[in-house]
């Protein structure tokens, strides 16, 4: 058992700017724990978590490659980035927060250099204005507005992903029902020749919720 | 946090800033060293992914020289330990980074580089 991070110097104010870890967030976990030998075996010497909020993932994957491993993050909105610096210390796991859009000052040095990369991304269908407004606003509502099918921030990581990925790099995503796994693992195979596998789902209120592994 | 290990991957992605933009140029930098577990297969793993000339010379502007000018082709136990420190210990938490290329400003505050860019800049 790797233990849930400690979050309790996330206080109520924090998370009205903070992504509070919810039903979505978990299930990332068990999936990465389900796999915490295989990502070990793998030694991987770099990690990245995009959008990393609380900190909440990061930090537990720090737990499980303690000090093999580089784990950098990076949030578009700057109370995250710094909820997850804090999340770190408080759980002795070392965080390299970053504020970022997406990968864009990571690109060019770890291009194919990523090992492991992990995104719980703004899953939620809305209307394109609301992306733009919540992408632009860098606010907590970039949490979970996601445009056309939810899609819209998913697919411009999905498209980074050749680049990004190492030889032997995984990538795990969590997505929900609306955004159309079946299509999305379909469009990865025929575009880029990345086999995947619904590795978790279920069922969490109104939400069916997927952990997708890619790998090459 | 900024350690220099992650100074090392940090790259100027502003709209058409795609040549001589990295390494990033620290400026009025303040540093904290922390204590980090020394792992030794992960230093000596992670030596390949590294930019040898801009580590040296970031390592240079915050003062620490004990890295020689070229990679060892022998790599004992005492320079892992230095290079471990270099990459790991040193904390960056305030200063700037700026792009030797386009001079853009990236800030780092509470040990948090801000890398974003206005929409103008974006390419
Ligand atoms: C659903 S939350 C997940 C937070 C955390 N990883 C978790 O699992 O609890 C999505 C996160 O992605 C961030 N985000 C949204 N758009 C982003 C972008 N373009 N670049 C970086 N992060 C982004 C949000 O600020 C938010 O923290
Ligand atoms: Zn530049």
């Amino acid at each position: 058992m790797i233990p849930t991070p400690d979050l309790s110097h996330l206080k109520r104010a924090d998370y009205e700017h903070v992504y509070e870890p919810a039903e979505d967030t978990f299930i990332l976990l068990d999936a990465l724990e389900e796999d915490a030998s295989a990502l070990l075996e793998a030694k991987p010497l770099v990690c990245l978590e995009i959008g990393s909020g609380s900190g909440c993932v990061s930090s537990f994957v720090g737990s499980i490659l303690g000090s093999s491993c580089l784990c950098i993050s990076t949030d578009i909105n700057h109370h995250a980035a710094l909820a997850t610096l804090r999340t770190g210390s408080q759980n002795k796991t070392a965080i390299d927060s970053v504020i970022a859009n997406l990968t864009s000052p990571l690109r060019t040095r770890l291009r194919h250099n990523i090992d492991l990369l992990v995104f719980n991304p703004p899953y939620v269908p809305t209307v394109d204005e609301e992306v733009c407004d919540a992408q632009g606003g860098r606010n907590i509502e970039g949490s979970w507005a996601g445009g056309k099918d939810g899609m819209q921030v998913t697919d411009m990581v999905l498209d980074q992903l050749d680049d990004l990925l190492s030889p032997q790099g995984r990538f795990y995503l969590v997505a929900v029902k609306e955004n159309d796994v079946p299509g999305i693992q379909g469009r990865m195979l025929n575009r880029y020749g990345f086999q995947s596998e619904v590795v978790l789902q279920r069922r969490a209120g109104r939400e069916h919720l997927y952990v997708v592994r890619f790998v090459r | 946090m900024v350690r220099l290990i992650t100074h090392n991957l940090l790259a100027c992605h502003a709209k058409g800033c795609t040549s001589n933009n990295f390494p990033l140029k620290l400026q009025d930098v303040a540093i904290e060293v922390r204590e980090a577990e020394f792992n030794p297969d992960f230093v000596r793993g992670f030596l390949p992914r590294l930019e040898w000339k801009a580590l040296v010379q970031a390592a240079r502007e915050l003062g620490d020289t004990s890295l020689p000018e070229e990679m060892p082709e022998m790599v004992d136990d005492g320079f892992l330990k230095n290079l471990h420190h270099v990459l790991l210990e040193i904390h960056i938490d305030e200063g700037a980074m700026i792009c030797p290329n386009c001079g853009h400003t990236y800030p780092i505050s509470n040990g948090i580089p801000n890398m974003l860019l206005a929409e103008h800049e974006i390419g």
